[in-house]
Protein backbone atom coordinates (compact mmCIF):
# COMPACT_ATOMS: atom_id res chain seq x y z
CA UNK A 1 0.00 0.00 0.00
CA UNK A 2 1.77 3.27 -0.98
CA UNK A 3 1.05 6.59 0.02
CA UNK A 4 -1.54 8.19 -2.05
CA UNK A 5 -1.98 11.69 0.16
CA UNK A 6 1.26 12.88 1.76
CA UNK A 7 0.25 15.96 3.74
CA UNK A 8 3.11 17.94 4.87
CA UNK A 9 4.22 20.79 7.54
CA UNK A 10 0.56 21.96 7.02
CA UNK A 11 0.82 25.87 8.77
CA UNK A 12 -2.37 28.43 8.64
CA UNK A 13 -2.74 31.36 10.62
CA UNK A 14 -5.50 33.39 10.19
CA UNK A 15 -4.52 36.67 12.19
CA UNK A 16 -2.85 36.11 15.29
CA UNK A 17 -4.86 32.56 15.62
CA UNK A 18 -2.42 29.68 14.67
CA UNK A 19 -5.33 27.08 13.54
CA UNK A 20 -2.63 24.60 12.20
CA UNK A 21 1.05 24.07 13.42
CA UNK A 22 2.90 22.26 11.32
CA UNK A 23 0.58 19.41 11.06
CA UNK A 24 2.19 16.57 8.95
CA UNK A 25 0.46 12.73 8.02
CA UNK A 26 -0.11 10.65 5.57
CA UNK A 27 -2.55 8.86 4.02
CA UNK A 28 -2.38 5.40 2.41
CA UNK A 29 -3.83 4.20 -0.63
CA UNK A 30 -7.38 2.54 -0.41
CA UNK A 31 -7.64 3.24 3.38
CA UNK A 32 -10.03 4.68 5.43
CA UNK A 33 -9.00 6.75 8.03
CA UNK A 34 -10.90 9.36 10.51
CA UNK A 35 -9.79 12.65 11.60
CA UNK A 36 -10.92 13.51 14.60
CA UNK A 37 -10.46 16.00 17.62
CA UNK A 38 -12.46 18.18 19.67
CA UNK A 39 -14.01 21.15 18.70
CA UNK A 40 -11.40 24.14 17.03
CA UNK A 41 -8.88 21.61 16.75
CA UNK A 42 -8.25 22.20 13.12
CA UNK A 43 -9.59 19.48 11.26
CA UNK A 44 -12.05 21.51 9.11
CA UNK A 45 -8.90 23.59 8.37
CA UNK A 46 -6.79 20.60 7.66
CA UNK A 47 -9.16 19.60 4.58
CA UNK A 48 -9.68 23.24 3.70
CA UNK A 49 -6.12 23.54 3.20
CA UNK A 50 -5.42 20.08 1.34
CA UNK A 51 -8.07 20.98 -1.35
CA UNK A 52 -6.92 24.87 -1.75
CA UNK A 53 -9.59 26.17 -0.21
CA UNK A 54 -7.73 28.08 2.21
CA UNK A 55 -4.56 29.21 1.43
CA UNK A 56 -1.52 28.07 4.42
CA UNK A 57 0.96 30.08 5.13
CA UNK A 58 3.21 26.66 4.04
CA UNK A 59 2.23 23.34 3.20
CA UNK A 60 3.19 20.79 0.87
CA UNK A 61 0.53 18.51 -0.70
CA UNK A 62 1.20 15.70 -2.42
CA UNK A 63 -1.14 13.70 -4.52
CA UNK A 64 -0.07 10.26 -6.35
CA UNK A 65 3.33 11.76 -5.66
CA UNK A 66 2.70 14.77 -7.42
CA UNK A 67 2.94 18.76 -5.97
CA UNK A 68 -0.02 19.79 -5.26
CA UNK A 69 0.72 22.69 -3.75
CA UNK A 70 0.61 25.25 -5.73
CA UNK A 71 -2.51 24.81 -8.04
CA UNK A 72 -5.45 26.25 -7.98
CA UNK A 73 -8.71 24.17 -6.27
CA UNK A 74 -10.22 22.86 -9.64
CA UNK A 75 -6.77 21.50 -10.19
CA UNK A 76 -6.69 19.82 -7.70
CA UNK A 77 -10.33 18.52 -7.59
CA UNK A 78 -9.55 17.45 -11.39
CA UNK A 79 -6.24 15.60 -10.34
CA UNK A 80 -8.80 13.51 -7.69
CA UNK A 81 -9.56 15.17 -4.36
CA UNK A 82 -13.46 15.67 -3.89
CA UNK A 83 -14.60 17.57 -0.47
CA UNK A 84 -18.12 17.14 0.81
CA UNK A 85 -18.89 20.73 2.65
CA UNK A 86 -20.00 20.16 6.63
CA UNK A 87 -22.77 22.60 6.29
CA UNK A 88 -24.36 21.83 3.06
CA UNK A 89 -23.72 23.39 -0.15
CA UNK A 90 -25.96 22.26 -3.12
CA UNK A 91 -26.80 24.06 -6.14
CA UNK A 92 -29.40 25.82 -5.37
CA UNK A 93 -30.70 26.20 -9.01
CA UNK A 94 -30.53 22.22 -9.79
CA UNK A 95 -32.85 19.39 -9.19
CA UNK A 96 -30.67 16.40 -7.13
CA UNK A 97 -30.06 14.35 -10.30
CA UNK A 98 -28.38 17.58 -11.80
CA UNK A 99 -26.44 17.88 -8.73
CA UNK A 100 -24.75 14.71 -9.23
CA UNK A 101 -24.53 14.96 -13.17
CA UNK A 102 -22.95 18.12 -13.12
CA UNK A 103 -19.62 16.66 -11.21
CA UNK A 104 -20.40 13.19 -13.13
CA UNK A 105 -19.77 15.10 -16.53
CA UNK A 106 -16.40 16.70 -14.85
CA UNK A 107 -14.72 15.67 -18.04
CA UNK A 108 -16.59 17.77 -20.38
CA UNK A 109 -16.59 20.21 -17.84
CA UNK A 110 -12.68 20.78 -17.89
CA UNK A 111 -12.78 21.29 -21.50
CA UNK A 112 -14.50 24.87 -22.30
CA UNK A 113 -14.63 24.55 -25.88
CA UNK A 114 -16.36 21.10 -25.50
CA UNK A 115 -18.45 21.65 -22.95
CA UNK A 116 -19.88 24.70 -25.33
CA UNK A 117 -20.73 21.79 -28.32
CA UNK A 118 -22.03 19.09 -25.85
CA UNK A 119 -25.90 19.25 -25.15
CA UNK A 120 -26.63 15.68 -24.12
CA UNK A 121 -26.93 14.91 -20.03
CA UNK A 122 -28.07 11.71 -20.64
CA UNK A 123 -25.45 9.89 -20.01
CA UNK A 124 -23.89 11.27 -16.80
CA UNK A 125 -27.77 11.99 -15.75
CA UNK A 126 -27.70 7.86 -15.75
CA UNK A 127 -24.48 7.82 -13.59
CA UNK A 128 -25.87 10.39 -11.23
CA UNK A 129 -28.60 8.43 -10.69
CA UNK A 130 -26.31 5.34 -9.84
CA UNK A 131 -24.89 7.45 -7.17
CA UNK A 132 -28.03 8.44 -5.72
CA UNK A 133 -29.18 4.81 -5.38
CA UNK A 134 -25.60 4.25 -3.29
CA UNK A 135 -26.27 6.63 -0.71
CA UNK A 136 -30.17 6.05 -0.77
CA UNK A 137 -31.90 9.25 -2.40
CA UNK A 138 -33.05 8.18 -5.68
CA UNK A 139 -36.35 8.75 -4.98
CA UNK A 140 -35.67 12.38 -4.85
CA UNK A 141 -33.46 12.90 -7.86
CA UNK A 142 -36.06 15.15 -9.70
CA UNK A 143 -36.78 17.08 -6.93
CA UNK A 144 -35.72 20.71 -6.35
CA UNK A 145 -32.44 20.57 -3.86
CA UNK A 146 -34.65 23.81 -1.81
CA UNK A 147 -36.48 21.93 0.28
CA UNK A 148 -34.74 18.92 1.08
CA UNK A 149 -34.29 17.60 4.75
CA UNK A 150 -30.96 17.49 5.75
CA UNK A 151 -30.71 13.80 5.73
CA UNK A 152 -31.32 13.95 1.81
CA UNK A 153 -28.36 17.04 1.45
CA UNK A 154 -26.09 15.63 3.62
CA UNK A 155 -25.96 12.41 1.54
CA UNK A 156 -26.84 14.55 -1.54
CA UNK A 157 -22.96 16.04 -0.82
CA UNK A 158 -21.18 12.76 -0.70
CA UNK A 159 -22.89 11.34 -4.00
CA UNK A 160 -21.42 14.88 -5.69
CA UNK A 161 -18.14 14.26 -4.57
CA UNK A 162 -18.24 10.51 -5.63
CA UNK A 163 -19.55 11.63 -8.90
CA UNK A 164 -16.10 13.80 -9.33
CA UNK A 165 -14.73 9.82 -9.22
CA UNK A 166 -12.03 11.21 -7.29
CA UNK A 167 -8.84 9.70 -5.70
CA UNK A 168 -9.21 10.70 -2.17
CA UNK A 169 -12.53 11.46 -0.60
CA UNK A 170 -12.59 13.89 1.59
CA UNK A 171 -15.70 13.94 4.03
CA UNK A 172 -16.47 16.91 6.05
CA UNK A 173 -18.71 15.77 9.09
CA UNK A 174 -21.13 13.68 6.87
CA UNK A 175 -22.94 11.79 9.57
CA UNK A 176 -23.76 15.05 10.84
CA UNK A 177 -27.76 15.99 11.24
CA UNK A 178 -28.48 12.63 10.47
CA UNK A 179 -30.52 10.17 12.79
CA UNK A 180 -28.51 6.50 13.85
CA UNK A 181 -29.83 4.95 11.18
CA UNK A 182 -29.23 7.15 8.34
CA UNK A 183 -26.00 7.97 9.63
CA UNK A 184 -24.99 3.87 10.25
CA UNK A 185 -26.54 2.81 6.22
CA UNK A 186 -24.27 6.21 4.89
CA UNK A 187 -21.28 5.08 6.45
CA UNK A 188 -21.40 1.77 5.85
CA UNK A 189 -22.36 2.75 2.03
CA UNK A 190 -18.71 4.69 2.38
CA UNK A 191 -17.03 2.19 4.09
CA UNK A 192 -18.52 -0.14 0.68
CA UNK A 193 -17.44 1.82 -1.77
CA UNK A 194 -14.01 2.32 -0.08
CA UNK A 195 -13.52 -0.92 0.43
CA UNK A 196 -14.67 -2.14 -3.57
CA UNK A 197 -11.26 -0.01 -4.03
CA UNK A 198 -12.93 2.46 -5.79
CA UNK A 199 -11.59 5.56 -3.63
CA UNK A 200 -9.34 6.41 -0.56
CA UNK A 201 -11.17 7.87 2.40
CA UNK A 202 -10.54 10.75 4.82
CA UNK A 203 -13.51 11.62 7.13
CA UNK A 204 -13.94 14.20 9.04
CA UNK A 205 -16.75 12.95 12.17
CA UNK A 206 -17.67 13.52 15.88
CA UNK A 207 -19.80 10.39 15.93
CA UNK A 208 -17.13 8.35 17.53
CA UNK A 209 -19.06 4.78 17.68
CA UNK A 210 -19.23 4.97 13.62
CA UNK A 211 -15.61 6.17 13.68
CA UNK A 212 -14.35 3.47 15.56
CA UNK A 213 -16.98 1.46 13.59
CA UNK A 214 -15.55 1.99 9.99
CA UNK A 215 -12.15 3.22 10.05
CA UNK A 216 -8.58 1.72 9.92
CA UNK A 217 -6.53 4.71 11.50
CA UNK A 218 -7.03 7.53 13.58
CA UNK A 219 -5.24 10.55 12.81
CA UNK A 220 -6.23 13.05 16.40
CA UNK A 221 -5.83 17.08 16.23
CA UNK A 222 -6.01 19.13 19.21
CA UNK A 223 -5.18 22.92 19.23
CA UNK A 224 -4.05 22.91 15.81
CA UNK A 225 -1.69 19.99 16.51
CA UNK A 226 -1.30 16.31 15.94
CA UNK A 227 -1.13 14.31 18.92
CA UNK A 228 -2.18 10.70 17.92
CA UNK A 229 -1.80 9.05 14.59
CA UNK A 230 -2.48 5.02 14.77
CA UNK A 231 -4.91 2.27 14.68
CA UNK A 232 -8.48 3.23 16.52
CA UNK A 233 -7.69 1.30 19.41
CA UNK A 234 -4.10 1.88 19.97
CA UNK A 235 -5.52 6.25 19.77
CA UNK A 236 -7.99 5.52 22.11
CA UNK A 237 -6.02 4.18 24.66
CA UNK A 238 -3.65 7.04 23.92
CA UNK A 239 -3.94 9.75 27.21
CA UNK A 240 -3.06 12.55 25.58
CA UNK A 241 -6.22 11.70 23.41
CA UNK A 242 -8.18 10.61 26.34
CA UNK A 243 -6.79 14.15 28.07
CA UNK A 244 -7.90 16.37 24.89
CA UNK A 245 -11.46 14.98 24.72
CA UNK A 246 -12.32 14.16 28.25
CA UNK A 247 -10.03 17.17 29.89
CA UNK A 248 -7.41 17.30 32.03
CA UNK A 249 -9.15 16.95 35.42
CA UNK A 250 -9.73 12.87 33.78
CA UNK A 251 -6.32 12.21 33.50
CA UNK A 252 -5.15 13.56 37.28
CA UNK A 253 -8.36 11.50 38.69
CA UNK A 254 -7.04 8.29 36.67
CA UNK A 255 -3.10 8.78 38.00
CA UNK B 1 -45.55 49.34 -42.34
CA UNK B 2 -44.31 52.93 -42.21
CA UNK B 3 -41.45 54.07 -41.63
CA UNK B 4 -41.87 54.90 -38.07
CA UNK B 5 -42.46 51.07 -37.53
CA UNK B 6 -39.93 49.79 -39.18
CA UNK B 7 -37.63 52.06 -37.60
CA UNK B 8 -39.10 51.55 -33.91
CA UNK B 9 -39.08 47.80 -34.86
CA UNK B 10 -35.27 47.92 -35.46
CA UNK B 11 -34.33 49.45 -32.07
CA UNK B 12 -36.58 46.26 -31.00
CA UNK B 13 -34.27 44.23 -32.79
CA UNK B 14 -30.80 46.17 -31.77
CA UNK B 15 -32.15 46.17 -27.67
CA UNK B 16 -33.05 42.51 -27.94
CA UNK B 17 -29.37 41.71 -28.94
CA UNK B 18 -28.03 44.11 -26.26
CA UNK B 19 -30.30 42.77 -24.09
CA UNK B 20 -29.50 38.74 -24.90
CA UNK B 21 -25.45 39.41 -24.02
CA UNK B 22 -26.30 41.32 -20.66
CA UNK B 23 -28.43 38.00 -20.14
CA UNK B 24 -25.06 35.88 -20.97
CA UNK B 25 -23.07 37.85 -18.27
CA UNK B 26 -25.85 38.66 -15.85
CA UNK B 27 -28.96 35.94 -16.51
CA UNK B 28 -27.00 32.48 -17.19
CA UNK B 29 -23.22 33.28 -15.06
CA UNK B 30 -24.71 35.52 -12.70
CA UNK B 31 -22.41 37.98 -12.66
CA UNK B 32 -23.59 41.76 -12.19
CA UNK B 33 -22.68 44.36 -14.86
CA UNK B 34 -23.97 48.45 -14.97
CA UNK B 35 -21.34 49.04 -17.73
CA UNK B 36 -22.80 46.70 -20.41
CA UNK B 37 -23.62 50.17 -22.39
CA UNK B 38 -19.99 50.67 -23.00
CA UNK B 39 -19.47 47.44 -24.60
CA UNK B 40 -22.10 49.04 -26.76
CA UNK B 41 -20.29 51.91 -27.01
CA UNK B 42 -17.26 49.99 -27.75
CA UNK B 43 -19.16 48.33 -30.39
CA UNK B 44 -20.74 51.65 -32.01
CA UNK B 45 -17.67 53.10 -32.26
CA UNK B 46 -15.04 50.92 -33.90
CA UNK B 47 -17.89 50.03 -36.27
CA UNK B 48 -18.41 54.05 -36.77
CA UNK B 49 -14.84 54.75 -37.42
CA UNK B 50 -14.56 52.03 -39.78
CA UNK B 51 -17.47 52.59 -41.61
CA UNK B 52 -16.22 56.31 -42.26
CA UNK B 53 -12.71 54.67 -43.52
CA UNK B 54 -14.41 52.93 -46.04
CA UNK B 55 -14.60 49.31 -44.55
CA UNK B 56 -18.04 47.42 -45.67
CA UNK B 57 -20.86 46.87 -43.25
CA UNK B 58 -20.23 43.15 -42.66
CA UNK B 59 -16.84 44.19 -41.48
CA UNK B 60 -17.10 46.96 -39.45
CA UNK B 61 -19.78 45.04 -37.31
CA UNK B 62 -17.48 42.04 -36.80
CA UNK B 63 -14.77 44.42 -36.10
CA UNK B 64 -17.24 46.08 -33.50
CA UNK B 65 -17.95 42.55 -32.71
CA UNK B 66 -14.63 41.68 -31.83
CA UNK B 67 -13.11 45.01 -30.04
CA UNK B 68 -15.98 45.04 -27.94
CA UNK B 69 -15.27 41.21 -26.89
CA UNK B 70 -11.66 41.75 -26.19
CA UNK B 71 -12.92 45.06 -24.12
CA UNK B 72 -15.19 42.60 -22.21
CA UNK B 73 -12.72 40.21 -21.55
CA UNK B 74 -10.24 42.30 -20.05
CA UNK B 75 -13.14 43.54 -17.54
CA UNK B 76 -14.11 40.05 -17.40
CA UNK B 77 -10.70 39.89 -15.74
CA UNK B 78 -12.01 42.24 -12.70
CA UNK B 79 -14.61 39.49 -12.36
CA UNK B 80 -12.06 37.09 -11.41
CA UNK B 81 -11.05 39.64 -8.26
CA UNK B 82 -14.46 40.93 -7.42
CA UNK B 83 -17.80 39.57 -6.49
CA UNK B 84 -21.34 40.56 -6.12
CA UNK B 85 -21.55 44.95 -5.14
CA UNK B 86 -18.00 45.11 -5.60
CA UNK B 87 -18.29 43.98 -9.24
CA UNK B 88 -21.14 45.97 -9.76
CA UNK B 89 -19.51 49.09 -8.55
CA UNK B 90 -16.48 48.18 -10.83
CA UNK B 91 -18.84 47.29 -14.10
CA UNK B 92 -19.80 50.76 -13.23
CA UNK B 93 -17.03 52.65 -13.19
CA UNK B 94 -15.73 50.60 -16.17
CA UNK B 95 -18.93 52.62 -18.31
CA UNK B 96 -18.09 55.99 -16.94
CA UNK B 97 -14.41 55.29 -17.64
CA UNK B 98 -15.56 55.08 -21.31
CA UNK B 99 -17.31 57.88 -21.22
CA UNK B 100 -14.80 59.69 -19.78
CA UNK B 101 -12.37 58.62 -22.73
CA UNK B 102 -14.55 58.83 -26.02
CA UNK B 103 -15.11 62.45 -24.55
CA UNK B 104 -11.67 63.51 -24.59
CA UNK B 105 -11.00 62.16 -27.85
CA UNK B 106 -10.88 64.08 -30.45
CA UNK B 107 -10.69 61.27 -33.10
CA UNK B 108 -13.93 59.87 -31.15
CA UNK B 109 -15.75 63.43 -31.70
CA UNK B 110 -15.56 64.07 -28.46
CA UNK B 111 -18.52 65.82 -26.95
CA UNK B 112 -20.19 66.05 -30.35
CA UNK B 113 -20.28 62.84 -31.10
CA UNK B 114 -19.81 60.81 -34.88
CA UNK B 115 -21.91 62.36 -37.76
CA UNK B 116 -21.22 61.88 -41.29
CA UNK B 117 -21.89 57.54 -41.02
CA UNK B 118 -22.24 56.19 -44.27
CA UNK B 119 -25.59 54.34 -45.05
CA UNK B 120 -25.82 50.76 -44.44
CA UNK B 121 -26.42 50.52 -48.58
CA UNK B 122 -29.54 48.98 -47.90
CA UNK B 123 -33.41 50.23 -47.59
CA UNK B 124 -34.67 50.73 -44.38
CA UNK B 125 -36.93 47.10 -44.63
CA UNK B 126 -33.63 45.19 -45.56
CA UNK B 127 -31.71 46.63 -42.63
CA UNK B 128 -34.69 45.47 -40.57
CA UNK B 129 -34.44 41.96 -42.15
CA UNK B 130 -30.83 41.85 -41.17
CA UNK B 131 -31.40 42.85 -37.83
CA UNK B 132 -33.93 40.40 -37.04
CA UNK B 133 -31.95 37.49 -38.64
CA UNK B 134 -29.32 38.50 -35.91
CA UNK B 135 -31.56 38.63 -33.60
CA UNK B 136 -32.79 34.99 -34.33
CA UNK B 137 -29.55 33.93 -34.78
CA UNK B 138 -28.15 35.01 -30.80
CA UNK B 139 -31.18 33.76 -29.58
CA UNK B 140 -30.65 30.51 -30.94
CA UNK B 141 -27.01 30.86 -29.77
CA UNK B 142 -28.46 31.48 -25.84
CA UNK B 143 -30.55 28.76 -26.36
CA UNK B 144 -28.07 26.78 -27.35
CA UNK B 145 -25.50 27.89 -24.12
CA UNK B 146 -28.50 27.80 -22.42
CA UNK B 147 -28.83 23.74 -22.77
CA UNK B 148 -25.73 23.04 -23.23
CA UNK B 149 -23.11 21.68 -20.57
CA UNK B 150 -21.55 25.20 -21.10
CA UNK B 151 -24.70 26.39 -19.67
CA UNK B 152 -24.53 23.86 -16.69
CA UNK B 153 -21.45 25.06 -15.95
CA UNK B 154 -22.77 28.35 -15.31
CA UNK B 155 -25.39 27.68 -13.57
CA UNK B 156 -22.79 26.12 -11.05
CA UNK B 157 -21.06 29.39 -11.02
CA UNK B 158 -24.29 31.39 -10.88
CA UNK B 159 -25.31 29.24 -7.63
CA UNK B 160 -22.04 29.54 -5.54
CA UNK B 161 -19.08 29.80 -7.30
CA UNK B 162 -16.76 28.31 -4.25
CA UNK B 163 -18.78 24.84 -4.13
CA UNK B 164 -18.42 25.07 -8.23
CA UNK B 165 -14.32 24.84 -7.26
CA UNK B 166 -14.21 22.18 -5.39
CA UNK B 167 -16.46 20.19 -7.97
CA UNK B 168 -13.76 20.94 -10.55
CA UNK B 169 -15.36 23.72 -12.41
CA UNK B 170 -12.47 26.21 -13.83
CA UNK B 171 -15.09 29.33 -12.56
CA UNK B 172 -12.38 31.82 -13.91
CA UNK B 173 -12.63 30.78 -17.49
CA UNK B 174 -16.24 30.02 -17.67
CA UNK B 175 -16.28 33.76 -16.25
CA UNK B 176 -14.44 35.13 -18.92
CA UNK B 177 -16.25 33.13 -22.07
CA UNK B 178 -19.55 34.46 -20.56
CA UNK B 179 -18.01 38.40 -20.60
CA UNK B 180 -16.30 37.72 -24.06
CA UNK B 181 -19.64 36.02 -25.34
CA UNK B 182 -21.73 38.64 -24.16
CA UNK B 183 -19.57 41.85 -24.37
CA UNK B 184 -19.22 40.79 -28.41
CA UNK B 185 -23.20 40.97 -28.80
CA UNK B 186 -23.69 44.17 -27.31
CA UNK B 187 -20.52 45.03 -29.58
CA UNK B 188 -22.71 43.91 -32.53
CA UNK B 189 -25.92 45.65 -31.46
CA UNK B 190 -23.92 48.81 -31.16
CA UNK B 191 -22.35 47.97 -34.81
CA UNK B 192 -26.51 47.65 -36.22
CA UNK B 193 -26.80 51.09 -34.00
CA UNK B 194 -24.01 52.67 -35.75
CA UNK B 195 -25.47 52.28 -39.32
CA UNK B 196 -28.75 52.76 -38.01
CA UNK B 197 -28.31 55.83 -36.30
CA UNK B 198 -25.40 57.36 -38.84
CA UNK B 199 -24.94 59.57 -35.89
CA UNK B 200 -23.23 58.72 -32.30
CA UNK B 201 -23.50 60.63 -29.28
CA UNK B 202 -21.39 59.62 -25.90
CA UNK B 203 -24.56 60.28 -23.78
CA UNK B 204 -25.99 57.07 -25.83
CA UNK B 205 -24.16 54.59 -24.51
CA UNK B 206 -24.00 56.54 -20.81
CA UNK B 207 -24.90 54.80 -16.95
CA UNK B 208 -28.61 55.21 -18.06
CA UNK B 209 -28.24 52.98 -21.10
CA UNK B 210 -26.45 50.78 -18.65
CA UNK B 211 -29.37 50.64 -15.99
CA UNK B 212 -32.13 50.11 -19.23
CA UNK B 213 -30.37 46.93 -20.81
CA UNK B 214 -30.02 45.41 -16.91
CA UNK B 215 -34.28 46.46 -16.58
CA UNK B 216 -35.21 44.50 -19.59
CA UNK B 217 -33.06 41.21 -18.38
CA UNK B 218 -34.56 41.69 -14.81
CA UNK B 219 -38.02 42.30 -16.06
CA UNK B 220 -38.01 39.70 -17.93
CA UNK B 221 -36.45 37.28 -15.57
CA UNK B 222 -32.93 36.62 -15.27
CA UNK B 223 -31.64 33.91 -17.24
CA UNK B 224 -34.25 33.55 -19.32
CA UNK B 225 -34.16 33.72 -22.81
CA UNK B 226 -37.70 34.36 -24.02
CA UNK B 227 -38.76 36.49 -20.79
CA UNK B 228 -35.60 38.95 -21.40
CA UNK B 229 -36.75 39.20 -25.38
CA UNK B 230 -40.63 39.64 -24.33
CA UNK B 231 -39.37 42.25 -21.39
CA UNK B 232 -37.26 43.73 -24.22
CA UNK B 233 -39.60 44.68 -26.52
CA UNK B 234 -42.47 46.00 -23.51
CA UNK B 235 -39.69 48.46 -22.12
CA UNK B 236 -38.76 49.40 -25.86
CA UNK B 237 -42.35 50.09 -26.68
CA UNK B 238 -43.65 51.64 -23.94
CA UNK B 239 -42.30 55.17 -24.07
CA UNK B 240 -42.91 54.80 -27.64
CA UNK B 241 -46.82 54.28 -27.33
CA UNK B 242 -47.37 56.48 -24.31
CA UNK B 243 -45.68 59.89 -25.10
CA UNK B 244 -46.35 60.48 -21.47
CA UNK B 245 -44.34 58.16 -20.51
CA UNK B 246 -42.03 58.74 -22.41
CA UNK B 247 -40.70 62.03 -19.93
CA UNK B 248 -40.41 59.79 -17.46
CA UNK B 249 -38.87 56.87 -18.66
CA UNK B 250 -36.25 56.47 -16.30
CA UNK B 251 -38.94 56.57 -13.57
CA UNK B 252 -41.15 53.54 -14.81
CA UNK B 253 -38.06 51.56 -15.35
CA UNK B 254 -36.56 52.60 -11.89
CA UNK B 255 -40.80 51.75 -10.61
CA UNK B 256 -40.36 48.18 -12.66
CA UNK B 257 -36.74 47.29 -11.43
CA UNK B 258 -38.18 47.91 -8.08
CA UNK B 259 -41.52 46.08 -8.26
CA UNK B 260 -39.73 42.82 -10.08
CA UNK B 261 -37.15 42.48 -7.95
CA UNK B 262 -39.76 43.07 -4.88
CA UNK B 263 -42.79 41.01 -5.78
CA UNK B 264 -41.29 38.37 -8.77
CA UNK B 265 -37.55 38.51 -8.71
CA UNK B 266 -37.86 35.64 -11.56
CA UNK B 267 -39.32 38.32 -13.46
CA UNK B 268 -42.17 38.28 -16.30
CA UNK B 269 -40.58 33.90 -16.68
CA UNK B 270 -40.82 33.43 -13.33
CA UNK B 271 -44.68 34.97 -13.39
CA UNK B 272 -45.70 32.96 -16.52
CA UNK B 273 -44.57 29.98 -14.99
CA UNK B 274 -46.11 29.95 -11.56
CA UNK B 275 -49.13 31.22 -13.50
CA UNK B 276 -49.17 27.73 -15.79
CA UNK B 277 -48.36 25.74 -12.71
CA UNK B 278 -52.04 27.20 -11.21
CA UNK B 279 -54.34 26.49 -14.50
CA UNK B 280 -52.40 23.31 -15.01
CA UNK B 281 -51.21 21.94 -11.51
CA UNK B 282 -51.96 18.11 -12.97
CA UNK B 283 -49.57 18.90 -15.61
CA UNK B 284 -46.35 20.11 -13.61
CA UNK B 285 -47.14 17.26 -11.30
CA UNK B 286 -46.54 15.00 -13.95
CA UNK B 287 -43.73 16.53 -14.77
CA UNK B 288 -42.15 15.68 -11.63
CA UNK B 289 -42.32 12.37 -11.44
CA UNK B 290 -41.58 11.79 -14.78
Amino acid sequence: MGVILDIRNVTVRFGGVVALDNVSFQVNKGEFLCLIGPNGAGKTTMMRAVTGVVKPQSAQVLLAGRDISSLPIHKRARLGLALTHQIVRPFRSMTVLDNVALTAGHRLIGRIFRSMVSLDRSTERRQARKYLRLVGIEDVSQKSVVGQPLGVTKRLEVARALALEPKVLLLDEPLAGLNSVEAARLADTVADINREGLTTVVMIEHNLGEVMRVSQRLVVLDNGRKIADGSPADVMRNRTVRAAYVGKEYQNAAA
Amino acid sequence: MGIYEISLATVVGINIILALGLNMITGFCGQISLGHAAFYGVGAYTCALLAKAGTPLPLAIAAGMISAGAVGLVVGLASLRVRHDFLAITTMGVGFLFLGIVRQQEILGGELGISGIPSSGMSKIAYLVLVFFLVALFTAFSLWIKRSWMGFAFDAVADDEDTARVMSVDVGAYKLVAFAMGTAMAGVAGGLYTYFARFLMPDDFGFIASISVLSMVAVGGIGSVFGVIVATIILTLMPEFFRFISDYKLLVYGTLLFAVMRFAPEGLAGLARSLIDRIRPEVSAEKEVA
